[in-house]
């Protein structure tokens, strides 16, 4: 079997093989499939949380500091940390480790970072699987840092059990508060940097968005509507300060909090099918994808397909609908 | 979209040198030339740039040394690898390296020695042509 020395090694926690086995399912999706393949069984024990918000929020200040807690409690913890890589290179500058010097060891904390190599959405392609690596690695909890996001990158919600939004004073009015997007997909509301001015503002911006109580991921199409009407869950606002660490208690009880909130509910088994839905499309589209692309420069009938619709005689919607019969997908 | 073998590298400050302009611009230089670059930050211990290294595996490592330090710090870093069993990691040291000393760090397994003024362009090749995997 291929790479079932690194698969053993990261079974028995050695980190350099996690290490390695990331760098090789971010370089290749054939080689993704075969290790996923191995370890699938392993996986599943971690707690996933999604940390997201603007660039220059605090992200990376947030989850050091919140890992430092973590770690206090005698908790393994993954952290993975997306970047933005440049459309116009393909390079990247992964900077979130810069922020993130609290000392610690190399046998409590994993910290990986990570370029998101063109996906839109806020996380990389990769990110997924190394999810599933460094869980069966052993880490309890397994913390994604999203690129710092706009309005609607929103993926980390399919990937993260609890799904943490860093706000920061003075940035947006009450408009962005009930704008789409983003302010949906959140459990828990961190109003980062609370020394500054405009804090209280914020923390009141939200709780008013929250009093509307429109749209939030659990009680809308999601799940069941019955189920909807008897379980329920608020989304949580706390202000912290990272540099001093003031508040993150709290944090830490509501992401507690929820995690129970989601056990208790049945919400998790619910989710859990859910994830393995949209990640089996994503898979699903990528197979297909490159199916098509090669079908597209291999195949002289599409040729053909082209060159009617260059004449009209065919329009694009009909030609997509002759490859669909040609790949036997009808 | 095809997927390529891109090239990740490690720029580090170790030890006490405070000045990052030249690691900066060569974090961006690399990042221009199409590799994807992890700045650690200032005042690296040998033992956090061989933890960084493990867990981030990267192809290419580049200390950036002004203090003076180099004769110091670099064999632990290197002493560390080996002791890891990384053997696979370019690791290059720049910055103020006196010709006398190069001798001692290249023995050392250290490559590159690039000083102030040299182009940019003539790093990256360096990285790209002294790969060890």
């Amino acid at each position: 079997m291929p790479y079932s020395e690194l698969i053993d090694k990261l079974l028995e926690g050695n980190t350099r093989a996690a290490a390695r086995l990331i760098t090789l399912v971010e370089n290749d999706i054939e080689t993704a499939e075969e290790i996923v393949n191995v370890i699938y069984k392993n996986t599943g024990n971690a707690y996933i949380l999604g940390v997201t918000g603007a660039p220059g929020s605090g992200k990376s200040t947030f989850i050091s500091n919140l890992t430092k807690f973590f770690v206090k409690q005698g908790k393994k913890i993954g952290i993975i940390c997306v970047d933005p890589t440049s459309p116009l290179t393909g390079g990247a500058l992964l900077g979130d480790r810069i922020r993130m010097k609290e000392n610690f060891s190399l046998d409590n904390v994993f910290i990986r970072s990570m370029a998101n190599r063109g996906q839109l959405g806020g996380l990389a392609r990769a990110t997924e699987d190394s999810i599933k690596i460094l869980d069966a690695y052993g880490c309890d909890v397994v913390i994604v840092e999203t690129v710092g996001v706009g309005q609607s990158e929103v993926d980390i919600f399919k990937s993260a059990h609890t799904v943490v939004v860093l706000l920061v004073p003075g940035l947006g009015d009450d408009i962005q508060a009930i704008k789409a997007g983003i302010m949906e997909i959140t459990d828990v509301f961190i109003i980062n940097k609370m020394d500054l001015s405009g804090a209280d503002k914020k923390v009141a911006e939200i709780t008013q968005m929250l009093e509307l109580d429109m749209n939030y991921k659990y009680h809308s199409n999601n799940i069941d509507e019955n189920y909807a009407k008897i379980v329920k869950w608020t989304p949580k606002i706390v202000k912290v300060n990272s540099k001093t660490s003031e508040n993150f208690e709290k944090v830490i009880e509501l992401i507690e909090e929820h995690k129970k909130f989601l056990e208790e509910s049945g919400i998790k088994t619910n989710y859990q099918l859910n994830r393995i839905k949209s990640e089996t499309v994503q898979i699903l589209k990528h197979k297909i994808t490159k199916k098509v692309e090669g079908l597209i420069s291999s195949n002289s009938d599409i040729d053909e397909y082209i060159r009617l619709v260059m004449d009209k005689s065919l329009d694009p919607y009909s030609m997509a609908n002759l490859i669909i019969k040609l790949l036997g997908l009808e | 979209m095809a997927e390529q073998r891109i090239i990740k590298v490690l720029v580090c400050k170790p030890g006490l040198d405070g000045h990052d302009r030249g690691a900066k611009v060569l974090a961006r230089a690399l990042r221009d030339a199409g590799m994807e670059v992890i700045y650690t930050g200032l005042h690296q211990t040998p033992s956090d740039i061989v933890s960084t290294i493990i867990q981030e595996d990267p192809d290419a490592v580049m200390l950036s040394m002004l203090s003076g330090a180099h004769n110091a710090l670099c064999p632990v870093i290197m002493e560390q690898l080996k002791e890891n069993g990384i053997d696979d990691v370019l690791v290059g040291v720049g910055g103020i390296i006196p010709d006398e000393d190069k001798h001692f760090l290249e023995k050392h397994g250290l490559k590159g020695f690039h000083g102030p003024g040299t182009e940019l362009k003539t790093i990256v090749e360096f990285v790209k042509n002294n790969l060890k995997r």
